[in-house]
């Protein structure tokens, strides 16, 4: 405790507090609240149930109402707290509603029943999950279809951007050949044309070559990614030449020079890469949403928001999912932050 | 534990190096034919072969197309129109108001989107630099500060418009909070002012950790050195700020500037799910008018939204060239990114 407070209190320079102190610890813990409330919220809710969803004020905590087995009765009776009319408190299970008054007993001593106003109880409830709202989806939608969509586009995205990328970069870091600044400029260009720009005519290319509807239609034209021709571009520049000069003495053809000794040693940017190619096409939503007609066909991005999209929105099935759209993202996030932050703290990546 | 990753690694990666194997042969003849330039090509093939067809061939096809007229989706099956969709675009009386003009949702979707750029760049920077210049302090756990502010970067513009749909919703916890305060609910989302100001503000959110991270990096590149003369000089700390950190922070800012109005032009995705454009037309954005004309509604117009592209990508263009050209500078002081 003293521990947690003495980290609480710690101040700049070590006497006195600077208003500045005060900035910062306002803004880091309104920050956190901000920052991480929002999701956190999302999941909380996402595990009440719609009942509860409709609620208000709503609750912090998900909670399910208690229920208990009483002898006698076949089916598990729902527990209320009850003030009778003597001001004593009981907690009593249901038996039967008829319009105002319930007839309840008490679950230790089935015998009497009692009957009481609806007015004078409320329902026995404990913290519970309504992890229905989780295993529906997976049943009873294409949501398991989307799962599966969204993984295959992001990894096979990935690994085609990798490649190709790589191979690009490769040539552009190692070759002296005419042309070489006109390619440049070329991928420079594309820099500034982003795929809101050429939606149109890039949809009409996507269906002359029957990519319409297709997955594929979703990953190719994402996958020549300048950003990533210059990442792997500027780390091969670091590779000494000498390296390559000597393999190509020990009669290593440049392939073998681009996949054994290239390769490898770019590594850490090829990481980098992955990382932040597996975001963008998981998050992808536009240009999938463009492509794809066919729901068996959708990613999940696009497939909640057309859940989310309906008339009669099914809130506790749409955040469950969402929680899940985030999961992968959230993972890469504890995992491999550092790199990220590396990755635009170094190069303005996004 | 350790040996069945690695059998499991070796599984994964022997086809792999097979297949890599099994290229160098081929590729060692086309070697021997055409030299270390016919290399070249050979790398840059793959890479150079899906930009064409995805990227260059639709942006050269693009001015084309918007010069031609109809629903047709083939270039060939398009009457030639010429100049008919920009004059449309462009047609209007008064061009601060919208309903002067011949395309109004045009120029309304011009008008949102000019008004969200200025509000969200503005208001993003202002806060990136505060959360950068208090992360770049002497804290503790600095990485977790950090990685609290950039959370939302990661999350997906759907995931971003649905958490918030569901914080500002009538019932949500937004509202929550007010009552609980004491305040009259919202309706936060069918509200014009409020639908409008939460797509900034949301935005901002989403977006905020990136920009701060840049210039955190570019605040811990100024040399320790320059503030410990400030202080035996006892300067103040508000001169300290103005006279070292935001000139020698200046490159970066810019950058930041730059490429958040590159994005906040373009922006659709997160405002989609969270308003759809509305209420009515109140969060209606460039990118969604293009995407609505092209696509989505009943009186389909390629042409028009190629058309309307043309000219948020010649916006767009004039951005990237200053951002290049900031960047090229930078570098070439050797500092900053």
């Amino acid at each position: 405790m003293k521990r947690i407070a003495e980290f609480l209190l710690r101040r700049r320079g070590g006497s006195g507090w600077h208003w500045t102190d005060i900035v910062t610890w306002v803004w880091l813990v309104g920050g956190l609240l901000i920052m991480f409330g929002p999701a956190l919220w999302l999941v909380g809710s996402s595990f009440k149930s719609p009942a509860q969803l409709a609620e208000f004020p709503p609750t912090l905590l998900p909670y399910v109402s208690q229920q208990a087995t009483v002898e006698g009765y076949d089916k598990p009776l729902t527990l209320y707290d009850v003030t009778l009319e003597n001001g004593e408190k009981r907690r009593l299970a249901e038996i039967r509603r008829i319009g105002i008054v319930a007839q309840m007993v008490d679950p230790e001593n089935p015998g009497e029943v009692i009957k009481v106003n609806i007015q004078n109880r409320t329902p026995a409830r404990e913290v519970g999950f309504a992890t229905e709202n989780y295993t529906e989806p997976f049943l009873h939608f294409d949501f398991l279809l989307y799962l599966r969509n969204s993984v295959f586009v992001t990894l096979m995205a990935t690994l085609i951007t990798l490649v190709t990328n790589s191979m690009a970069a490769f040539a552009l870091s190692k070759y002296q050949f005419r042309g070489r600044s006109l390619v440049m400029l070329l991928i420079l260009a594309t820099l500034m044309v982003p795929l809101s720009v050429i939606l149109v005519p890039l949809y009409s290319v996507i269906s002359a070559m029957g990519l319409f509807n297709s997955l594929w239609g979703v990953i190719l034209p994402t996958v020549a990614t300048p950003t990533g021709v210059f990442l792997l571009r500027q780390y091969m520049l670091t590779i000494p030449d000498e390296l390559l000069d000597a393999a190509r003495m020990d009669k290593a053809s440049e392939w073998q020079i681009y996949w054994r000794i290239v390769l490898p040693l770019t590594a850490p940017a090829l990481a980098v890469l992955a990382i932040f190619s597996v975001v963008w096409r998981w998050n992808d939503f536009l240009w999938p949403l463009i492509v794809l007609s066919r729901k068996e066909l959708y990613t999940l991005q696009v497939g909640l928001n057309t859940y989310a999209g309906e008339l009669n929105v099914q809130w506790h099935f749409i955040l469950a999912m969402t929680v899940v759209t985030m999961i992968p993202v959230v993972l890469v996030f504890i995992f491999l932050q550092r790199f990220i932050t590396a990755g635009i703290a170094g190069s303005g990546l996004k | 534990m350790g040996s069945l990753k690695r059998n499991i690694g070796a599984a994964l990666a022997a086809p792999v190096t097979a297949a890599a194997a099994l290229i160098d042969k081929p590729l060692r003849a086309w070697q021997s034919a055409t030299g270390t330039g016919g290399m070249a090509t050979f790398f840059l093939a793959p890479n150079m072969l899906i930009f064409g067809i995805f990227v260059l061939f639709p942006l050269v096809v693009n001015f084309v197309y918007s010069m031609t007229g109809g629903t047709a989706l083939f270039l060939p099956d398009r009457p030639f129109v010429g100049a008919e969709h920009y004059e449309r675009l462009l047609d209007c009386t008064d061009y601060t108001d919208p309903r002067s003009c011949k395309d109004d949702q045009f120029w309304i979707a011009v008008r949102n989107t000019a008004l969200f750029v200025v509000l969200q760049v503005g208001l993003m920077t202002v806060v990136a630099m505060i959360t950068a210049l208090i992360l770049n302090r002497d804290l503790r756990a600095r990485s977790f500060w950090r990685a609290v502010f950039f959370f939302p970067v990661l999350l997906s513009p759907v995931v971003v418009g649905l958490i918030w749909r569901w914080i500002l919703q009538r019932e949500g916890l937004l509202n929550f909070m007010l009552y609980e305060l004491g305040g009259e609910p919202v309706v936060w989302l069918t509200d014009r002012f409020w639908a409008f100001a939460a797509a900034v503000g949301v935005s901002i959110w989403a977006h905020v950790g990136f920009y701060a991270l840049i210039l955190l990096a570019g605040l811990q590149a100024i040399p320790r050195d320059l503030y410990e003369a400030a202080e035996m000089d006892g300067t103040r700390p508000g001169r300290v700020f103005w006279r070292i950190t935001l000139p020698l922070l200046a490159p970066n800012l810019l950058v930041v500037i730059v490429l958040a109005l590159i994005r906040a032009v373009q922006i659709f995705d997160e405002v989609y799910v969270l308003t759809g454009g509305g209420p009515g037309t109140s969060t209606l954005f460039l990118t969604q008018y293009i995407y609505e004309v092209g696509f989505a509604s009943l009186l389909r117009n390629p042409g028009l939204a190629a058309a309307a592209s043309i000219l948020m990508g010649a916006v767009l263009v004039v951005l990237t060239l200053i951002q290049l050209n900031l960047s090229r500078r930078n570098s070439g002081k050797g500092g900053g990114r």
